[in-house]
Formats: C-alpha cells, sequence, structure tokens
C-alpha cells in the first residue's frame, strides 16, 4: 500500500508573499550579474590573484549541498531504509533546485556569461570543468527520472534502478567538483586526492542539513509535526556527517602539513592568516561544528524543539565559512614560484592579497539562494512533495518505537 | 571578395619582411638585428610542430631598474588602459625582484606566460579556448574564452590576467576583450611575420641582452646551442611543465 501523499494546502496564505520575497532576491541577483557583465567584474571585489569570490563560495555550496541532499532519497532507494523512502521525492526536487541555483550563480558570474552555450557546445575532455558540462546535465535528467519514478505509480518498479543510477551519478559528480580543486597543481591549497572524497562528506552534511530545514518548514507550515524518533535518526545521521567533515578537514591539513613546503601555507590559513583563521576556527570549527555538535547530541539541548533546525543552520553557515577560507584563503596566498625566496613585484606577486566582497557579488550570491528557494517553494506547491510517514508500516518495519 | 584582398595583404607582408630582413643583412652593424632575423621564423612559412618557440632570459643581464620589456609590451599589445585598483589591471608581463634571506643574493628577471609543453591552463580550460599551436606558443581564443578564470588557478606562474574593465582602442592585430582572460602571446602577430617579440627587442634595444628569443629545436639557433652550454632553470621544474622558458642566473 502506498503512502498517501499531499501537497501544501493550496490555501496556505503565506505562499504568495513568500513567492514575491524569493522572486524578488531571485530577480535582484540577475539584476547585479547583469551589472556586473555590463559595467565588468571591477564592480567586484575579485581581482586578478582572487578571481574567484563570493559567488564561487556560494555557487559550489550549492553545488555541492545538491549532489548531498539527494542522498535521503538514496538511503531509502537504495539502501532500502523505509523510513526515508517518503522522503525521496523532496530529496529529488531539492537536488535539482539546488543544483540549478548553484550552476545560476557560477554561469551569471562568467566574464562572458553570454557565451554559456560555448560552454555547452565546446567540451574540453581535459578539463574538470568539461566534465562538469557532461556531468550536470545528466544529474539533471537522472534526478528528473528518478522522481518520476517515484512519483508516478505506473514507474514506481524502476524506482531502485533510477535511484542506483542517480545515487552513482551523484558520486560521480560530487568527485568532480572536489577535483575541480584536487587536480590543481599549481596551488598550496589544492592538488590533494582527498579533496574529491572530502567534497562528497561535506556533501552529505551540507545537503542533510538544507533537507533537515526544509522539511521542518514544510511540517510547520502545514501543521504537522515529525516523528520524534524519526527526527531523532536524521539529526544523529546530520551529526555523524558533520564529525566526518571535520575529519576530512583535519586530515586534509595534516597532509598538506607532510609536505615541508606547504607549512607556511598551513600557518597562514590556521594561525596568521587574519579573517582566514578567523573564519576557521569560529565559523566553522566552532560555530559549524562544535555547537552543531552540541546541539545535536547534548540531551538538554538535542530534546528542546528546535535544536535540529539550529544546527542545520549552523552547519549550513560552518559549510559556507570553510568553503570561504578554501577557495579565497587559497587563492590569497601567493604562488610559490621561486622556494626560500622573497619575491616582490608590481603584480603582487609574494603578498598576501585581500578580498572584500562587493555589493553586486553579494546579492548575486544571495540570488542563488533565493533561485533555490522560490524553485522549492514552486514545487512543493504544485506537486505532491510532502513527505508523510505512515507510522504503522514504520512501526510493522522496526523503524518505530512508541 | 576578401581573399584576393588576404592574399594581397600577405604577400605585402611577406615582401615587407623579406625586404626588413634584407636591410637588416645588409646593414649588418648593429649585430642583433642580424641575430634578430635568424632566430625568428621564415614569413607565411605556417606553424610547425618542428618549432619550438622558446625564451632564455640571463637574469645576471637584467637590470633592476630596467622595465623596457614590460612598457614595449603594453605598447605592442595595447595594455594601455588604467584600472582603478591595480590589481585588476593586466600585466602580460612582469619585473620580479628576488632575494634570498640568508644570503642577501638578489635577482631581478621579466616572468611571463612559460608557454608550457603540458600547460595546465590548456588541460583545465573547459571550451578549449586556452590552446597551444603547434610551435609551443600558448594562445586564449578570444572567442570561445567564456571567463571563468579556472586557467588563472591552474597557472603556477599567475601569467594570466582577467579583463576587469571595457577596453577601447585596441590593437588590431592583438583582440582582447572584458571579460575574457589573456596572457603573453610571444607576440605572435610578430612572430608569424618573422620578427622577434617586443620584449625581446626592447631589452636589446636597452643593451641588456638579457632576453634571447628563438627556436628550442633547431640545434643551429643560439637560443639552442646556449642551453646547451650554460646551466638554465626552468621554474617550478618539478611540476614537469618543460616551460618555453628558461632562465639562466637563478
Amino acid at each position: 500500500m502506498m503512502i498517501q501523499q499531499q501537497t501544501q494546502t493550496p490555501d496556505n496564505p503565506a505562499f504568495y508573499p513568500a513567492l514575491a520575497i524569493g522572486g524578488l532576491i531571485s530577480a535582484i541577483g540577475v539584476a547585479a550579474a547583469f551589472y556586473m557583465e555590463h559595467m565588468g567584474h571591477h564592480v567586484s571585489g575579485m581581482n586578478n590573484q582572487v578571481f574567484w569570490g563570493l559567488p564561487h563560495v556560494f555557487g559550489i555550496f550549492l553545488i555541492v549541498a545538491a549532489s548531498g541532499v539527494l542522498n535521503v532519497a538514496s538511503i531509502g532507494s537504495v539502501f532500502g531504509k523505509k523510513a526515508y523512502k517518503p522522503r525521496a521525492p523532496l530529496s529529488g526536487l531539492l537536488a535539482i533546485v539546488l543544483l540549478a541555483a548553484g550552476l545560476a550563480i557560477i554561469m551569471l558570474d562568467l566574464g562572458r556569461a553570454d557565451r554559456v552555450l560555448i560552454a555547452a557546445t565546446h567540451v574540453n575532455l581535459t578539463s574538470v570543468f568539461g566534465w562538469n558540462m557532461i556531468l550536470y546535465p545528466v544529474f539533471f535528467g537522472l534526478v528528473g527520472l528518478y522522481v518520476w519514478t517515484l512519483m508516478d505509480r505506473s514507474m514506481n518498479r524502476y524506482s531502485k534502478a533510477a535511484g542506483v543510477s542517480a545515487f552513482i551519478w551523484r558520486l560521480v559528480m560530487t568527485t568532480g567538483t572536489g577535483s575541480i580543486f584536487g587536480f590543481i597543481i599549481a596551488r598550496q591549497a589544492y592538488q590533494s586526492a582527498i579533496l574529491a572524497p572530502m567534497f562528497i562528506i561535506m556533501s552529505f552534511a551540507w545537503g542533510l542539513a538544507i533537507f533537515l530545514i526544509v522539511q521542518e518548514t514544510m511540517y510547520s507550515r502545514a501543521n504537522m509535526e515529525l516523528h520524534p524518533q524519526l527526527r531523532a535518526r536524521m539529526k544523529n545521521l546530520l551529526g555523524v556527517f558533520v564529525a566526518a567533515v571535520f575529519y576530512f578537514v583535519v586530515v586534509y591539513h595534516l597532509t598538506n602539513v607532510y609536505y615541508a613546503k606547504q607549512t607556511e601555507f598551513v600557518h597562514f590559513i590556521l594561525v596568521s592568516g587574519g579573517i582566514f583563521p578567523l573564519l576557521f576556527w569560529g565559523g566553522f570549527v566552532l560555530m559549524g561544528t562544535i555547537v552543531p555538535l552540541l546541539l545535536l547530541y547534548v540531551p538538554s539541548f538535542s530534546e528542546t524543539k528546535g535544536s535540529v533546525t539550529a544546527a542545520s543552520f549552523l552547519v549550513i553557515a560552518g559549510g559556507l565559512f570553510l568553503l570561504f577560507v578554501f577557495i579565497i584563503g587559497g587563492q590569497a596566498y601567493p604562488l610559490d614560484m621561486f622556494p626560500g625566496m622573497q619575491v616582490s613585484s608590481s603584480f603582487f606577486d609574494g603578498k598576501i592579497d585581500s578580498y572584500t566582497p562587493s555589493l553586486p557579488e553579494i546579492l548575486l550570491s544571495l540570488g542563488g539562494v533565493g533561485i533555490a528557494f522560490t524553485g522549492t517553494l514552486l514545487g512543493v506547491r504544485v506537486l505532491r512533495f510532502m513527505p508523510q510517514d505512515d507510522a504503522a508500516k514504520l512501526k510493522s518495519a522496526g523503524y518505530l518505537h512508541d | 571578395m576578401t581573399e584576393p584582398n588576404d592574399k594581397s595583404r600577405r604577400g605585402f607582408l611577406g615582401v615587407a619582411a623579406v625586404g626588413a630582413a634584407g636591410l637588416g643583412v645588409a646593414a649588418i652593424a648593429p649585430g642583433f638585428h642580424l641575430i634578430e632575423v635568424s632566430q625568428a621564423g621564415a614569413p607565411g612559412a605556417g606553424v610547425s610542430n618542428k618549432v619550438r618557440w622558446g625564451m632564455l632570459i640571463d637574469t645576471t643581464k637584467c637590470a633592476s631598474d630596467c622595465n623596457a620589456c614590460v612598457k614595449a609590451c603594453n605598447t605592442e599589445n595595447g595594455i594601455t588602459e588604467t584600472v582603478k585598483d591595480p590589481r585588476q589591471g593586466s600585466q602580460w608581463i612582469r619585473k620580479l625582484d628576488l632575494k634570498d634571506p640568508k644570503s642577501g643574493l638578489t635577482h631581478s628577471l621579466p616572468m611571463l606566460c612559460q608557454h608550457c609543453e603540458h600547460p595546465p591552463c590548456v588541460d583545465v580550460c573547459p571550451t578549449g579556448a586556452s590552446m597551444k599551436r603547434a610551435d609551443g606558443i600558448v594562445l586564449v581564443d578570444r572567442h570561445t574564452c567564456i571567463g571563468c578564470r579556472y586557467c588563472m588557478l591552474a597557472c603556477p606562474y599567475k601569467a594570466r590576467s582577467f579583463v576587469h574593465i571595457p577596453l577601447t582602442e585596441q590593437n588590431p592585430e592583438v583582440p582582447r576583450g572584458q571579460g575574457c582572460v589573456e596572457s603573453c602571446t610571444f607576440c605572435v602577430q610578430r612572430v608569424d611575420k618573422g620578427q622577434i617579440p617586443a620584449c625581446v627587442e626592447a631589452c636589446a634595444n636597452a643593451e641588456h641582452n638579457a632576453m634571447l628569443f628563438g627556436d628550442l629545436n633547431d640545434p643551429n639557433s643560439e637560443i639552442a646551442q646556449r642551453v646547451a652550454q650554460v646551466k638554465t632553470t626552468q621554474v617550478r621544474a618539478d611540476l614537469k611543465l618543460n616551460v618555453g622558458v628558461r632562465y639562466q642566473g637563478i
């Protein structure tokens, strides 16, 4: 027997104001991108040393989270955990919407955004970016197919195959995203084989955090309540992912320290680099890791209503801080062309650069979030994405105990 | 309609280049002119993988207070725009000052695209706009560069610049564009006419002769012979990119 699902109540008064706000934020983001495109990137805070800025932090975050949010569906379809199956369609919707939003930011920030078709028609297969031109569209297609098999009963029998395909593809895709940096031999911050699995585990944490917030919001808007035991299971999973991300980040820095020449870079990022150590320790470690883990696991916190949502928001913020340190800090530190020598030039060789995002960059980045928000809002409005649990079925399956 | 014009233009350029070469030989007096002509390719010969254009920079002859190569590059390639934040300006070639903090030894040298045999910028470019010609010159196709800046992340030499502002009054032979990435072309527009890059010429004119351009594959070329005789350095040799620009004296 199928689990009955329903859309948000059509007369929900908050829908249109929320749609208007999401649409406005998206439109402002697109307008900001058009302004940068028209005026040139000199109106951004980026320059010829830090040429990937805040839009890349948000864009890559959303792309990585898009892959991870599909994890919820995969746990249900691929690994057969029944409690997650009702969540699979929403998981698929969020995967599509987040990837679209992330790609929109990256594409709109291109120096020649008008040439985006060239990116689709001229693919260099030695480029990890080039791979992504294949990985992303296929991801859209596979997840779309997967959601179809989940939501159309006549197609249900194909959902396992579609789910496995999408699961494998998302692992490949996030390997590709991590490899964007992992294959960069020039810079101390990157060129590490650990980046591919690190991005995968980051996707698990960030995607689940976003899913939990959306799920909680939808339940709250529909005057429903998530079963406490289900919430407990999902928050435990989030905790495991958050701890795993921290583990990978520690190993990433340790591998950099192993190479003596990278010690100065690690010292910069973790100790002496001003804003970067501050954001790493305060933003990622404290706010994005320790506090969420306390909220998720210390009973006096975890039993409080809203603790999972608060932890999820903090995990997202911590992820953005981590990416900021990784992407911006990795560029701000100068290239080491002449080891052991002091270097100076008119092009700021040997100098640590600074980066302050300008308003258009901030608006474009938030615009991407707006696109994700609006897409999700529209999706859950028009189709049955609301996860509903058949408590009796879950209980009989041994997943819920009263 | 355009074909005869193109042919006549090429013919004119060819005659002009041969004439210039003849004048150079006839003039003989300034010796480096003779060398320059012999170093450059035959005009209209087309691009061949038998040629590997390269540059040898003798840092012992490079004066720290001299910027002639940079100025010549900017003039030749029309890099004349002013940007409020100098970090957002284009620099195809720049002077680096190096100092060994232990010994106090200093070097000055020009840094430019190293025209790698295995260029990371070409590997990572999603559209193939970053490309390497058969003769080893690494270029950016201005028509297919989407301005993603991935090549800038991949370049170990900070040799690439992103054009941050609208450009006007460009050199017709050197198209540049807002929102695209660019870098040293070895003055391909000159090399294809049998001339040497503007920076090399300027260095010689300034009587430093620290820069030598030529065909690394031609055993009779001065650059190939110098590289065979003296110890030269590839910057970031650990990356095994087999760069086309070699340094002597560091």
